[in-house]
């Protein structure tokens, strides 16, 4: 039962199951475990990412093809669930038209950038996505009318997922609406992490593996390499802004900083690549890592650059505001040294 | 013993049909045919030719910004994402040059002011240069052949580069302003054309001259030529391609860096992410062109200028989104780019 849930990916390491378990069970009761606002931000936040950093393995794992547009999909999701809670006013239907709108929009708008620009070469892909990307960018903080800009703006959702709302005490925590909604959340992340799994495992999911180890041999036995790009490009996109209306949900805010910028975008490509590219259980690892480490490390890093201000130039490469720079860093040395990831290096070392 | 009589040989020298000449030709036709289209829209000949210059300088810079990476994709296949950062330190060296040299920029006299702009270029170009160098060496080098690990790799090093710029020059971005003389316009026909951007194109039209010549007619253009069509072959008739690689990589770096500093000098403000922004330009330009065709690239880049700057004075809102509709027109008709290099494997 539980193995056919999974799709039968196992984790295959004794290692890997104890802390794959561990933060299921650390989600799951979040709530209970973790008293304070703070933490239930920070889970909430690692539920969203394993699904968005899982989605994006599907393209780059699992199919072989780079894609700067992702977080572009994420946003969609996001802002459709904010600008049709705004204009339909707040309501479960708002949420449901929104989602549903912002979802059926990405994978359209995948589908088009995939026709073009997979049908010649794939690695055009990576390039239009990012010009695609960055134009979309530009234009969300341009209409401000439409997208409030820079700003984003905020919304009303149902009163059930707002702090608003009590209902009764369960093992001694108050059931706001706040936990209301992170189960929410929780819930939808999970069906659409068991989704991906079902994806990845079935027979599509190892036709994607065989055009990601070569495509031309794939072409010779006969799969039509493009038709299966293009549906795995869109299935990243639909999940990823399914990802994204759960996001905007949980914040009940949309704006480009928390759902379009490019750091967001790195932060994908890292937590897939630290996690092991081409395994959605590494997706879990590197979207857990990263999110903890910006939470507490960002705090810590801070402290660092206070401490050594006598020294001019290390204090200026611990600032807090340079934390791209060790991500990058780290980014560069986990792709040469790590290339199947923590998951692979768990995996092999059983 | 009868032989068969041997076949005959016949040979015909059928021309080329018209319509095929026309298509060849018609990315060389797109430029003027635009810059027309843009009088008619636009009516007003002073304002025209305003637009023409300044789409033209802005083309020449993307074009000088683009070539270095259209090659080096073009000689090595190697799609190099950081090719942004070099933008971005060229124009950070560049700068920090003028504004030691401040009274030389500030004084009214052509010659120093040149002399600044000079002195600027060379310390950007050295540095990217050295930079660029530095850089295959260390993120290209071990991912040669891989796709995949070289769009992360050379992402992984536009980021630390550009964090790098933030430690060193701080995160503020840099305002200052041009040398003395090259402020200002002139007029013409009553149309006023900065003085910069008539020095912009003037470089941009001599380096492609230079480059289509060194590419042309000199030994290493040839071999650089040889090694984009068939590098197996070239390297089966002794050459080091990995040398006259490295070459044309540490080059490319080098003009990224001259791009960085009169894109800098034209916009009078420079940033740490310029270099990232310029790149998405660069990437349409290098994908129009068709990947590894500076001939190519040289057109995109003009199509590019021009365009948004048309578009930027008749539609001020669609100007964002003019050069993804251009990119999408051009890969409908041609999907491999205007000019794309014929690739013998």
């Amino acid at each position: 039962m539980l193995i056919n849930l999974i799709s039968g990916d196992r984790p295959r390491s004794k290692v890997l199951a104890v802390v794959l378990l561990a933060i299921f069970l650390g989600l799951a009761l979040a709530p209970f475990l973790f008293p304070g606002v703070r933490a239930l931000e920070t889970t909430a936040k690692i539920a969203i990412m394993i699904v968005l950093a899982a989605s994006y393995d599907l393209l780059l794992g699992y199919t072989g093809i780079v894609s700067f547009a992702h977080t572009m999909f994420f946003a969609m999701g996001a802002y459709g669930v904010g600008l049709a809670s705004m204009h339909m006013g707040r309501g479960w239907g708002a949420l449901a038209v929104g989602t549903v709108g912002g979802m059926v929009l990405a994978a359209a708008l995948a589908f088009v950038i995939a026709l073009f620009s997979l049908r010649v070469r794939a690695i055009f892909f990576a390039m239009i996505t990012l010009a695609v990307a960055s134009a979309v960018a530009v234009l969300v903080s341009q209409l401000s009318w439409l997208t409030g800009g820079e700003d984003g703006f905020t919304f009303q959702i149902p009163r059930e997922l707002t702090p608003a709302f009590r209902g009764g005490e369960f093992l001694g925590v108050q059931i706001t609406g706040k936990v209301v909604n992170y189960y929410v959340v929780f819930t939808g992340c999970l069906l659409l992490f068991l989704f991906l799994l079902r994806v990845v495992n079935s027979p599509f999911g190892r036709v994607l593996q065989a055009i990601r180890e070569n495509d031309f041999r794939a072409e010779a036995i006969g799969f039509r390499v493009v038709w299966y790009r293009t549906v795995a490009t869109c299935l990243s996109a639909g999940v990823a802004a399914l990802a994204g209306s759960l996001f905007a949900v949980w914040l009940r805010y949309v704006g480009p900083d928390t759902t379009l910028s490019f750091g967001l975008m790195l932060d994908i490509l890292l937590m897939v690549v630290i996690g092991g590219m081409g395994t959605i259980w590494g997706a879990v690892i590197g979207a857990t890592l990263l999110v903890l480490a910006q939470t507490y490390l960002q705090v810590l890093m801070e402290k660092a650059a206070v401490a050594t201000e006598a020294i001019p130039f290390l204090s200026r490469l611990l600032d807090a505001d340079r934390w791209l720079l060790w991500l990058g860093v780290l980014f560069i040395l986990s792709v040469y040294f790590f290339p199947t990831g923590i998951v692979g290096r768990l995996r092999k070392g059983r | 013993m009868t032989h068969a009589p041997a076949p005959e040989h016949k040979p015909t020298f059928a021309s080329v049909p018209l319509p095929e000449r026309i298509g060849r030709a018609m990315p060389l036709i797109l430029i003027p045919l635009l810059v027309v289209l843009g009088f008619l829209a636009i009516g007003n000949p002073s304002s025209w030719l305003t637009l023409t210059v300044s789409g033209l300088a802005m083309g020449m810079m993307i074009f000088i910004m683009a070539s270095g990476m259209t090659l080096v994709f073009g000689l090595m296949d190697v799609i190099n994402f950081g090719h942004g950062a070099f933008i971005s330190v060229g124009a950070f060296v560049g700068v920090s040059v003028l504004l030691a040299l401040g009274h030389w920029t500030g004084a009214p006299s052509l010659a120093l002011n040149l002399g600044a702009v000079l002195l600027a270029v060379i310390a950007a170009m050295a540095v990217t240069g050295a930079l660029g160098w530095a850089f295959e060496r260390v993120i290209v080098k071990p991912v040669y052949g891989a796709h995949l690990k070289q769009i992360l790799v050379t992402v992984g090093g536009l980021i630390v580069i550009e964090q790098l710029i933030h430690v060193f020059w701080g995160p503020q971005e840099i305002f200052f302003t041009r040398p003395q003389m090259l402020k200002g316009a002139v007029t013409f026909w009553g149309a006023a054309l900065e003085k910069y951007r008539l020095l912009a194109v003037a470089i941009g039209i001599v380096l492609f001259v230079v480059m289509r010549l060194v590419l042309r007619r000199t030994r290493i253009g040839l071999i650089v030529r040889a090694g984009v069509q068939n590098r197996e072959m070239v390297e089966a008739l002794g050459y080091r391609l990995r040398l006259v690689f490295v070459g044309v990589f540490i080059a490319g770096s080098a003009l990224a860096g001259l791009g960085g500093v009169m894109w800098g000098m034209y916009q009078e403000v420079i940033t740490a992410g310029m270099g990232e922004s310029m790149m998405i330009l660069v990437f349409i330009v290098v994908i129009i062109g068709g990947l590894g065709s500076v001939e190519g690239a040289f057109i995109g880049a003009l199509l590019v200028g021009l365009l948004q700057n048309y578009i930027a004075f008749l539609e001020p809102k669609l100007a964002l989104i003019s050069n993804i509709g251009l990119m999408t027109v051009i890969l409908m008709w041609r999907p491999q780019g205007m000019m794309p290099v014929v690739k013998a494997k």
